[in-house]
């Protein structure tokens, strides 16, 4: 190795003195890495973060609208006090819940085909057909709900021969509107998740005298396990955090509905933040989770 | 050792169902798309193609169009740099903080749209940078860079490292060696998750209205044109088109993805 | 290392927001000019969507442009920012990049309080002289004598009902707020903390002992009736809307029966084909109106052009297009001639001369701490509007 480096060190042109450079100082190199990514994560978005947080002490003056910088807890006493606060978290927390284990059990079906069944080409076609959606705006799919709930919408007039009636607006539409939204997001990773099992397994566990249903059970289950939690980590987030698609859909409100409400430095950008921390505690507790569980290997 | 007819047609049966489910909506998006009405009621009585003349005319939809593209592209390019930079340091390198860092690169994108909004606008607005194009690159590839990271290091777990010690074996520096054979092998990893974050930022709309100034991508064009019913139609036009420019190029990209991702992981 | 660090930063920042954040006191006006010399060449707006359209940087709608001709004669090229709500509208001029604002009553003082927007030399807008009088000084615009802003047009919220299922005349807001109404689960309203002074405007008429004079300036007892009539109809909505496309499915699909509106849905329903069975009314009780301010920033970088904007959009022509497109009424005699070549009975539909009929209407204000009616400090500001509005909506 030294013998190479020396020889052609005598020849080298600036790319390759560099590399050699490089090579012989490997915490330089890990610097040289790091830098720009976590330079514009810590600094760009987790200060702006901490800022953000920290405006969540202060308060707003009554006369002039404007963030009063003396630190206290008002806010905080607000959140928990006044009812309503705890009501939009547990709806949120619930619907976020519910959407996950529904696009959960939807899309364990479609990747397992996708994975371990179909040929190579219908393979690619279905990636393609499942990917394809996520293309067309999120505002419009909303809206296409929005007339397919509505009370003379198509759902009804499909159902109204049939004596049955759409759900209409509200908590239930949301739920529907959600996990309609997050679903190729929970497909995608239980697809490459399935993908990485290796066939051998499978039949190794034929030849020990496990039935087809046994298998499943015990092998392909818990392996992918940890795709379908990382898959959850974004239909649950994307659920927690929004709030254009319960105002369309629906007149109860989310929590990003309340925090929009009062957002902006004329507005109540300190209370906004304060309600902020609980979806940011509630998504790093299960970001956590999602860690211990594997999850971060399988996104 | 496949599965058992029953289970099988089950399988067939459920992906039916479910593509039924995900394209419902979509072709009610395209058959409101040639709704001679302006508004939304149902069922539709009137029939109309002009819609789709308007929308190829209307100079709105070009630019949003454009300006959305462009912004996909760059906040692409620059998660692509950044997400690859920290995937190489993360998977072969070992240092203080290692394991927080893939906590870390996904909290942009797992917490709410509207928190990465407001923190990156109060952000901007303290240290007096215009909201402009730069702001809603910034916060875009703030988000993605955790789709590229996430592909980039699954696929670096996967590939030996005594290719690249043959490469340098052989003489060649650690810059050809990337150049030749390291990123060879994960660049379809890339592209994959590149293809995610392209669509990622052209369908944003939170995080954009809180970052961009006097612009309007397309989501932002949506959201506005929704407002006035005389523009609704038109908006379920543009949706429909988007999707129908897009299927071939995705249907490049996923190839071009698990073509060597299938070589490379071995399986099957 | 890293952490002694990190949290110097955060300690850096928390003095950076305090230093922008101001001091209780508020930041004394900047002087007006004098006179307005020529055009920089730029405009940068923020307006309701449908305000500014047309020219270089305006919305983009086939078949309507009256900015480009404001573009032509002042050289200024227009570039607008369209904003969905008085709150958006208010966190955008913080940022200092705009020039001017078309602000409607619940953002305007917040803007003036804060010094994000200047007081305004009227004597340089040379068409305001033809504003109807009515319009002239407007508490929502007008503080201690001072203008801060020129009117863009007026409209009045309306009640809005299905003519099959309530029946053709109705003449009160109690289809709205009567707990037993028949309209249960069909009621569609406007979905923002402003809404209060429309329960406050019911109950003048009908609660008169608590002596509401003014539905803005509400004391802790008026605001506590408001909020409490808005929690015993909560049941009874089926939405809350926040822009006209909703409700316009909403009346068209079934899904409402009564309601708030403005003047442009109740058009665009009746234009349907179908069109929609509905009727709008100025209800007895009176009711709650908007009535939107041309607005110049503190930090405006174009002023020269501004005032040249605030004088064109107020000119007969101009403020007939817009007001026309928009469905509201135009501020000058001489603009509905104008109005009346572009759509005859314009101004009749919008009632745009009828002093009369405006003054049932209360045009949208921003709540404060100071009674705007003056009472005093008794009053409950904005803030505290929208945590009440937050309770409601549940």
């Amino acid at each position: 190795m030294t013998h190479h480096a020396a020889a052609s060190a005598a020849s080298a042109g600036p790319g390759r003195r560099l590399a050699i450079y490089l090579h012989r100082r490997p915490r330089l190199r890990l610097g040289l890495l790091l830098a720009p990514p976590l330079g514009w994560l810590v600094v760009a978005y987790l200060g702006s973060l901490g800022v953000m947080l920290v405006s969540s002490l202060f308060r707003v003056d009554a006369f002039t609208g404007k963030v009063v910088p003396e630190v206290g807890l008002a806010n905080f006493e607000t959140l928990l006090t006044s009812e309503v606060y705890r009501t939009v978290t547990v709806r949120t927390v619930a619907i976020a819940a519910a959407v996950t284990v529904t696009d959960a059990l939807i899309a364990f079906p479609i990747a397992y085909y996708m994975a371990r069944v179909a040929s190579a080409r219908l393979r690619g076609l279905l990636a393609v057909s499942v990917l394809l959606p996520l293309w067309s705006s999120y505002l419009v799919k909303v809206y296409a709900w929005y007339v397919i709930l509505a009370e003379d919408g198509v759902l009804n007039w499909m159902l109204r021969p049939l004596g049955l009636s759409g759900p209409g607006y509200g908590d239930v539409a949301t739920w529907l509107v959600f996990s309609y939204l997050w679903l190729p997001y929970m497909i995608l990773p239980i697809y490459a998740g399935l993908q990485r099992i290796p066939e051998s397994l499978l039949e190794a566990s034929g030849d020990l005298g496990a039935r087809a249903g046994t298998t499943f059970r015990r092998i392909v289950l818990p392996l992918a396990f940890p795709a379908v939690v990382a898959g959850s980590i974004f239909t649950f987030s994307l659920t927690l955090g929004d709030y254009i698609a319960p105002q369309i859909v629906s007149n109860t409100q989310f929590i990003g509905n309340v925090v929009y409400r009062n957002v902006g430095v004329a507005g109540d950008l300190p209370f906004a933040a304060a309600y902020a921390t609980v979806p940011i505690a509630i998504m790093i507790g299960y970001l956590l989770l999602a860690r211990r569980l594997g999850a971060f290997e399988s996104l | 050792m496949g599965a058992s007819r029953t289970s099988r047609v089950f399988l067939r049966v459920a992906t039916g169902l479910t593509l039924g489910f995900i394209y419902f909506p979509l072709a009610i998006v395209a058959l409101y798309a040639f709704n001679g009405n302006t508004s939304l009621g149902w069922p539709i009585t009137s029939w109309t193609t002009d819609w789709f003349g308007r929308a190829f005319a209307d100079e709105g939809v070009r630019n949003a169009l454009t300006l959305s593209a462009q912004i996909a592209v760059a906040a692409t390019a620059v998660a692509i740099v950044l997400g690859t930079l920290l995937a190489f340091a993360v998977q072969r390198y070992s240092f203080f903080g290692r394991e927080t860092v893939s906590f870390l690169v996904i909290l942009p994108i797992a917490l709410p749209g509207i928190v990465t909004g407001i923190a990156l606008n109060s952000a901007f607005r303290a240290t007096g940078i215009p909201l402009g194009t730069l702001t809603v690159v910034v916060g875009h590839a703030t988000f993605c860079v955790v789709t590229i990271y996430n592909n980039a290091i699954a696929r670096l777990r996967r590939t030996s490292r005594s290719l690249e010690e043959a490469s340098m074996d052989l003489g060649a520096d650690s810059f050809q060696t990337f150049r030749h054979v390291t990123f060879p092998a994960v660049r379809s990893s890339i592209v994959a998750g590149g293809l995610l974050a392209l669509g990622l930022s052209f369908d944003e709309v939170i995080v954009t209205t809180f970052t961009a100034g006097l612009q309007q991508t397309l989501p932002i064009w949506i959201l506005s044109n929704y407002l006035r019913p005389n523009q609704a139609p038109l908006v379920n036009v543009v949706a429909v088109l988007v999707v129908l420019i897009s299927v071939v190029p995705i249907y490049l990209a996923s190839r071009l993805s698990s073509d060597a991702g299938n070589v490379a992981s071995g399986t099957r | 290392m890293k952490t002694r660090s990190y949290v110097t930063f955060i300690a850096a920042a928390a003095l950076a927001v305090a230093a922008c954040g101001g001091g209780a006191t508020p930041t004394p006006a900047p002087s007006v000019p004098a006179s307005v010399g020529a055009g920089e060449g730029r405009l940068d707006l923020v307006a309701w969507p449908g305000y500014v359209v047309g020219g270089t940087g305006g919305e983009q709608v086939e078949g309507y442009d009256w900015v480009s001709d404001f573009e032509t004669a002042s050289g200024c090229k227009v570039y607008v920012k369209p904003a969905g709500s008085s709150d958006e509208m208010v966190t955008l001029m913080a940022s200092g990049q705009y020039d001017g604002v078309s602000a409607s009553g619940d953002a305007t003082l917040r803007l003036i309080k804060g010094g994000e927007v200047a007081a305004v030399n009227l004597d340089l807008v040379p068409n305001y002289a033809n504003v109807f009088a009515g319009l002239k000084n407007r508490p929502h615009n007008t503080v201690g004598g001072v203008a801060y802003g020129v009117p863009h047009g007026r409209g009045a919220n309306l009640l809005i009902w299905n003519t099959q299922e309530l029946g053709d005349s109705l003449d009160s807001w109690s289809i709205v707020f009567d707990p037993t109404s028949k309209a249960k689960g069909k009621l569609s309203l406007y979905g923002s903390p402003i809404y209060i002074a429309d329960a406050a405007v019911y109950l003048m008429a009908t609660k008169p002992d608590l002596g509401i004079k003014d539905p803005y300036s509400l004391d802790d007892k008026q605001f506590k009736a408001a909020v409490d009539l808005l929690k015993s109809i909560r049941p009874n909505v089926g939405e809350f809307w926040a822009d006209a496309t909703k409700q316009i499915n909403s009346f068209a699909g079934g899904n409402a029966w009564a309601g708030t509106t403005w003047q442009y849905q109740v058009n665009t329903l009746l234009a349907n084909d179908p069109p929609a069975p509905v009727k709008a009314v100025l209800p007895k009780e009176g009711s709650t109106g908007w009535s939107d301010t041309w607005m110049i920033s503190a930090k405006a970088q174009h002023p020269n052009c501004m005032y040249k904007w605030m004088d064109y959009i107020i000119s007969p022509a101009a403020n007939a297009a817009a007001t026309v497109y928009f469905g509201e009424a135009p501020v000058s005699k001489d603009g509905c001639a104008e109005a009346e070549k572009l759509s005859p009975g314009h101004c009749a539909t919008f009632h745009a001369e009828d002093e009369a009929y405006f003054s049932k209407v209360y045009y949208w204000n921003t709540p404060s701490k100071t009674c705007i009616d003056g009472r005093g400090d008794i009053c409950v500001d904005y803030n505290e509007w929208t945590k009440a509005w937050t309770e409601i909506q549940g």
